[in-house]
């Protein structure tokens, strides 16, 4: 408390300082590892089609699509979202129930990986309406309560949704047949995917960039850092952040929408709370606030989850082999390492945001305000116990 | 009448566990306004502990002249481990980002739960562990109704804590210490108040009330799973809201509340056992929309 008056002062001419060197502003030498390493990922399917590290890599395109999507929510507003994957799962099923034999209602791909990017903005809008007035951490518990009434609504609504056995048999994106082109559809070949999941993304990327430098991306960046400041400055505080919710939550349709498809299945249990912290683990760990921390930190975390943890155990049980120490075989190593990426989450959640809470690669301005701290005084209540 | 009956007694006693996980909740909150999303963890873990204890000491299938004073001695041992993790965690986890964006301790908040929930899962694994009973199983007859020996017990074992707990804080020099940093904590400081030790006490009494809540929810449930903490914490923390957060009383009032309610949904609705978290968490936004200070809450001024 007592340090911060001088603080402040740092905080202001370092704020000044800040936005000049974060806005893009790259030299063409710093262009050429970014054009080398997309014209990489364009080739990469060539070389090595139907494998399954095409299938790896696409997925690792949702968990970024999630990623950018909930940095527009907690990394530019500053609110924090614990239900996220409630929009995931609403975009999911509602192509799901739109495009499979549930209802006999075969409707296009194409036009419901935007009609369900809508469909979640709109109960964005709805979750947002009445509680973007509250305070950031009551804010926090509702998403949180709204993540858990989704999932288990989709559950218990079975006759609609199909229940614990969800909907199966979603439909596949076909390319129609235009100019003597072949038509074909994307089938269960991970190559047409991949190819999707890269155009989604850099179009997702141009547009949160313009995003970040409209005025309403300046907007919400006022507003995490001082509300009543940016709420005096004439900004209407409910309006911004409510669209930074509906925003955040019409990625989630596109992902939903994706992943849907490419599953061929959705059910109520790949949308729990641990799917929220995870995405909210890649946002804070990459960077908050800083769109190329994101996807990194998108990217480590999907591969500690799906590549690290999942061949661990059988390169330990490779080694005890062959080094043959018995009594570690004895204890199932493996075993633990499966069981153990709840517990790995939560520690660097804690690590980062004890050591280093701007993230691995922060955005200037966000780390200013997170080692200074932001004007937002904590509100002490008076509160006599009865 | 009688199933009405039964599902309020139902409803009360696991009211009662309720309320004591919310007052964890709310005294932190009341505190430094962190909403400690670590304590329903904490609170399956003071079960845990309850459980080894339970094991350590024999007391299962003991003589009753052993189980008595072995029970008070797991309550008094398992509380006050499970409230020294409490301390840990704050001294650890929170306190070095007191002064933080308010963003900051809330995920870590949610980092510790995690940490909490991952380790218990990878010691004990995803399956239930069966929990004894060690409560009498008799009924008392009361106006013609059969009245559990157990949801007495467990009630008035509960009241009695939440009592216990008022007084302190209303009435010994921590308490008052506690009571002063809740209202202004640089005020408090100025009066030669321990911050530190302060805040760290509250931690102790919520984390210790939440290993009271552990235990006999494993007596009466008979059961304990790595992630019962997290919907418990949840129903709790709606209790909490729901009977003002920050304010003792409150938190007990709407523990027992929600308790009912969920025992109601439970037997009225149609279906009524899957929906009844829903139930529970529409309540949870709905009071945060409509009413954020609570039943017994005081106006708290927005920033």
């Amino acid at each position: 408390m007592n340090q911060k008056p001088a603080g402040r002062q740092g905080l202001a001419s370092r704020l000044r300082r800040a936005p000049g060197r974060g806005v893009l502003a790259f030299s063409t030498e710093r262009k050429i590892p970014y054009l080398l390493f997309g014209i990489a990922l364009i080739i990469f399917p060539l070389v090595d089609p139907y494998s399954p590290h095409v299938d790896f890599v696409a997925d690792a395109g949702r968990w970024i699509l999630l990623a950018l999507g909930l940095n527009i929510v907690v990394g530019y507003a500053g609110l924090l979202d614990l239900g996220y994957a409630a929009f995931f799962a609403i975009g999911s099923y509602a192509f799901a129930m739109v495009a499979s034999p549930q209802f006999g209602i075969h409707i296009s791909f194409w036009f419901c990986l935007f009609a369900s990017a809508f469909v979640a903005a709109f109960f964005g809008l709805l979750l947002g309406a009445p509680t973007l007035r509250l305070r950031g951490d009551y804010l926090a518990i509702v998403t949180l309560g709204f993540g858990e009434i989704v999932p288990r609504v989709f559950r218990n609504a079975s006759k609609f949704t199909g229940g614990v056995n969800g909907i199966v048999g979603v439909d596949q994106p076909k390319i129609p047949s235009i100019l003597g082109l072949h038509g074909f559809s994307f089938g269960f070949n991970p190559v047409p995917y991949y190819y999707l999941m890269l155009v989604i993304i850099i179009l997702c990327i141009f547009l949160i960039n313009n995003l970040r430098n409209s005025r309403l991306g300046r907007a919400w960046m006022a507003i995490r850092e001082d509300e009543v400041a940016a709420a005096a400055t004439g900004i209407n505080t409910v309006t911004t952040k409510l669209l930074a919710f509906a925003l955040g939550a019409s990625f989630s349709g596109f992902a939903g929408t994706y992943y849907a498809s490419k599953l061929f299945i959705v059910t109520p249990e790949a949308f729990s709370f641990v799917v929220s912290v995870t995405v909210l683990l890649m946002v804070v760990l990459g960077g908050m606030g800083n769109m190329r921390g994101v996807i990194v930190g998108a990217v480590l975390i999907y591969f500690i989850q799906a590549y690290l943890l999942v061949q661990l155990p059988g390169w330990i049980a490779s080694a005890t082999a062959a080094l043959n120490i018995g009594f570690l075989n004895s204890i199932d190593v493996g075993g633990y390492v499966q069981r153990s990426t709840i517990l790995i989450f939560g520690i660097i959640l804690v690590v980062i945001m004890l050591l280093r809470p701007q993230g691995l690669i922060p955005s200037a301005q966000r780390k200013v305000e997170l080692e200074l701290g932001t004007t937002e005084e904590a509100v002490s209540d008076l509160r006599g116990s009865a | 009448m009688r199933f009405f009956a039964d599902q309020l007694v139902f409803g009360l006693t696991q009211g009662a566990i309720y309320a004591l996980i919310a007052l964890g909740y709310t005294l932190v909150y009341g505190i430094i306004e962190l909403i400690n999303f670590a304590h329903g963890d904490v609170y399956t873990v003071g079960g845990l502990i309850g459980l080894t204890l339970i094991g350590l000491l024999h007391v299962q299938g003991a003589s009753i002249a052993w189980v008595i004073p072995a029970l008070v001695l797991v309550f008094l041992i398992a509380m006050t481990l499970n409230g020294l993790l409490g301390v840990v965690i704050e001294r650890v986890a929170y306190r070095r980002l007191r002064n933080a964006p308010r963003l900051a301790p809330l995920i870590t908040a949610v980092g510790v739960s995690f940490i909490l929930e991952g380790a218990i899962f990878l010691v004990k694994g995803p399956n239930h562990i069966s929990y004894p009973n060690l409560l009498p199983s008799g009924n008392i007859p009361l106006f013609g109704y059969a009245l559990g020996a157990q949801n007495l017990i467990i009630v008035v074992l509960a009241l009695a804590l939440m009592v216990g707990l008022h007084q302190f804080i209303q009435r010994t020099q921590i308490g008052r210490a506690m009571r002063a940093t809740a209202q202004d904590r640089d005020a408090a400081r100025l009066m030669g108040i321990n911050i530190n030790r302060t805040i760290a006490v509250t931690f102790f009494l919520g984390s210790a009330l939440a290993a009271a809540g552990g235990i006999i929810n494993g007596f009466y449930f008979q059961d304990i799973v790595f992630n019962q903490g997290f919907q418990a914490g949840l129903f709790a923390f709606t209790a909490a809201v729901f009977g003002g957060i920050g304010n003792v009383v409150g938190a007990s009032v709407g523990g027992f509340a929600i308790g009912i309610i969920i025992a109601m949904v439970g037997g009225y609705m149609q279906g009524g056992q899957q929906w009844s978290d829903v139930v529970v968490f529409s309540i949870l936004i709905l009071v945060l929309v409509f009413r954020p200070t609570g039943l017994f809450g005081m106006q708290v001024p927005e920033k």
